[in-house]
């Protein structure tokens, strides 16, 4: 009895795996449905969730509405979920993704156009003169393997140092010109705030194993010391190089010494005082402004070199239309009224975030007459490095994060061997489909 | 005469009522009751298995509706990449290190404390309240509270002064998975006490008695009447351990930081949640995945055979 009844209960396995294999045969591609190009009605706009955009985004959407009552948009925060990019990601798989999102990470978008998730907007008419001509050859960064664009570079929050005075003070280092341009003057001035108690740490990246960590210590530093390369160019990594070992070994030294923590800080440390430095694009100033006084230099080089050499990393958010719309034509309207000189002066005066268009200051002098403090940051936003558009691009940010960790942040391997064999998994990466 | 009749008996052809009765069983309307639970299996846990399963066998990404997207058959691919993957190897390394801290001492603790808590008379009821609530309460808040105690500047590390891990605990690579294996154990003590504390109304006072009549102190007859006594529920405590532990998964995502040290505490499931839905393949995460149910039956059969040899 027992021997049948196991017989029965392995025979009921089988069939039901075999049920659920032979469905998922059956599922799977069918035809695209791409939606015209040219179809207008109401559409749907997700938003990113900080209160600054979600209050310029409500904004823009009432102004359009008013303006065009047959073509309504519908705006809501992005779905929660553990990353903006997973959600996304999920509601391309389910066909219920929205017509525009306004927080569409350019590493997230080979990814996207591999689902099917995305239209090229060179379809529409003059798409891509019209990106070329907002943002200039910048734009150039965002196009797709084919050529094509899939997502219109819409802001940026260039990385710079932000430092606190009052620590800097504390540590016996001048507040209003710390020495931070070479990577030895920052090494000594962070051994000062340290060593002196000034604050617990001199700047505290997160030390964590995330694939996009790598924006905010490593790659904006070697973005300044190549003079604006990115991590992969025509296929190739690029970072297994003298510069790339040069930024290595200083974040290293940095770990090695205690003055950047292994372990992440739960809250900001910034804000609590805890680190005298942060690595931060200009979102910042509305965030610490009130309560810190702060000051603002860029990323260091080896050799020090003068800011207006400099680049850095651009943290961009972008706009792209989803194959999953219907009205297409109404997106790519949304879209250009979004992205237009008013709007995008709006985005600058309510959110501080740099619109990726070409002479941004000569576009907005008032407002950086007006606020003086965002000049700096509109000045390093002309030269900002992006995130290769390549496939596996989301794969080889992990990778490279998880060498780095060991050799920089960990020290178990040496700087050398980890940029090797992170350099030979990138080409090998973005070499597959 | 009898003979001849079970001849005819045996010719005839089985009437519609007996072919019924051997398709549905002699009680149908068990299955009205069954049903709605083997529709709720074969949606939830047949049909992803078998989804899993056949993913593991092609190159497979999740596309809009209707893309018009390649899927072919790549045989054992999959399985190449994964065991060729550093980072996976070391992923059930760092999974088995932790299931052979966890499931012993969540065995072990499980039974001392079921046992103590048994025997008590007084506060019964608020002991075995509070050994629950950390089953109950989500992982976290409970991580928040372990990053207290467990930081850098945490309360551990106050307490113990001079004597404190040089890395701290969770920047460890030697403790930082020992630390998940102990929070694991101790959140999920409430619930396996529960099971136990069920066992023991099963094992009868007359065995005490005896064995106390016959000179047996507590600890023989604990070991001798108590633990072959709930022999099924420790094999149900073992196999339910072991694959909520090998489906670790938030205690190295929030407690170390992404797996970390140094990948020092990442799980086969974290592998596969980067691999199959942050980098887009979920192919490689289900071979993963069915490489791991694999194992996990195989450890589950090996306790069966163990355990329950008599």
């Amino acid at each position: 009895m027992g021997m049948l009844m196991r017989s029965r209960t392995i025979a009921a396995t089988f069939t039901a795996l075999a049920l659920g294999m032979t469905a998922a045969c059956g599922g799977g591609s069918g035809g695209a449905s791409t939606g015209a190009l040219t179809a207008k009605g109401p559409i749907q706009v997700w938003l990113s969730n900080n209160p600054e955009e979600i209050a310029w985004g409500k904004a823009m959407v009432a102004s359009w509405n008013a303006a065009n009552p047959n073509e309504l948009v519908t705006a809501q925060e992005i779905p929660a979920g553990k990353t903006s990019e997973e959600v996304i990601g999920a509601s391309i798989t389910a066909g219920n993704a929205p017509c525009l999102v306004f927080n569409t990470s350019p590493a997230a978008v080979p990814q996207f156009q591999k689902q099917g998730g995305l239209v090229a907007l060179d379809g529409f008419d003059g798409g891509a003169a019209y990106i070329q001509a907002r943002t200039g050859t910048a734009a150039d960064q965002y196009k797709s393997t084919d050529g094509k664009f899939y997502q219109i570079p819409w802001k940026s929050n260039p990385v710079m140092i932000l430092y606190n005075k009052d620590v800097m003070t504390a540590a016996g280092v001048d507040p209003e010109n710390p020495p931070l341009a070479t990577y030895d003057q920052f090494l000594a001035t962070s051994r000062k705030v340290v060593s002196s108690g000034a604050a617990q740490a001199a700047i505290w990246p997160a030390p964590t194993s995330e694939f996009f960590q790598p924006w905010f210590d490593f790659y904006p530093l070697y973005a300044a010391e190549t003079g604006g390369t990115q991590l992969i160019k025509d296929g190739k990594a690029t970072f297994n190089s003298d510069a790339g070992a040069k930024v290595d070994n200083f974040w290293a030294t940095m770990y090695s010494e205690g003055l950047a923590p292994k372990e992440k800080y739960s809250a900001d440390s910034f804000a609590d005082k805890k680190a005298a430095m942060a690595i931060v694009g200009p979102w910042a100033i509305a965030v610490y402004g009130k309560d810190i006084k702060w000051g603002v230099v860029p990323v260091p080089t080896s050799t020090g070199k003068s800011a207006d050499q400099i680049y850095t990393f651009s943290d961009a958010k972008n706009i792209a239309v989803y194959t999953a719309c219907k009205n297409q034509g109404t997106a790519w309207s949304v879209l250009k009224f979004a992205t237009s000189t008013e709007q995008d002066g709006k985005l600058l005066e309510m959110t501080g975030q740099m619109p990726l268009r070409k002479d941004l200051a000569t576009t907005y002098p008032d407002y950086f007459a007006q606020h003086p403090e965002y000049k700096t940051f509109a000045d390093q936003a002309s030269r900002t490095v992006e995130v290769p558009n390549v496939s596996n691009s989301v794969a080889i940010w992990q990778q490279f994060r998880d060498e780095y960790s060991s050799a920089v942040i960990f020290g178990k391997t040496s700087v050398a061997d980890a940029l090797s064999k992170s350099a030979d998994k990138a080409t090998q990466l973005a070499g597959q489909p | 005469m009898a003979t001849d009749l079970e001849t005819v008996d045996a010719a005839r052809p089985p009437s519609l009522r007996s072919r019924l009765t051997a398709l549905l069983g002699r009680q149908p309307l068990g299955l009205l009751f069954a049903g709605p639970y083997m529709v709720f299996l074969a949606a939830l846990f047949a049909y992803p298995l078998g989804l899993a399963v056949w993913i593991s066998f092609h190159r497979y990404f999740f596309a809009a509706p209707g893309a018009q997207v390649d899927r072919p058959f790549v045989g054992l691919t999959n399985y190449q990449t994964v065991l060729s993957d550093p980072a996976v190897r070391k992923s059930f390394l760092n999974v088995g290190e932790f299931l052979v801290i966890n499931v012993p001492l969540t065995v072990v603790l499980a039974l001392v404390l079921a046992t103590a808590l048994n025997s008590v008379v007084h506060l019964r009821s608020f002991l075995r309240t509070s050994y629950y609530i950390p089953y109950v309460t989500a992982s976290v808040a409970l991580v928040a509270v372990w990053l207290f105690l467990f930081s850098q500047d945490g309360m551990v590390n106050h307490l113990l002064g001079p004597a404190a891990p040089k890395p701290s605990w969770l920047v460890n690579s030697g403790l930082a998975m020992p630390v998940i294996a102990l929070f694991v154990t101790w959140k999920q003590l409430g619930f396996f006490i529960l099971l136990y504390l069920a066992a023991l109304q099963g094992v009868s006072k007359e065995l005490y008695e005896a064995a106390s009549i016959d000179g047996a102190g507590r600890v023989r007859s604990f070991l001798s009447i108590t633990v072959p006594g709930v022999r099924p529920v420790t094999t149900l405590v073992l196999i339910l351990a072991t694959i909520t532990g090998a489906n670790l998964f938030t205690e190295p995502y929030l407690l170390t930081n992404g797996g970390g040290p140094d990948g020092a505490s990442t799980s086969p499931v974290f592998v596969m949640y980067q691999r199959g839905i942050e980098q887009g393949n979920p192919d490689v995460a289900a071979a993963i995945g069915v490489i791991l149910v694999v194992v996990v039956l195989l450890i589950s059969l090996i306790y069966r055979r163990v355990l329950e040899r008599d």
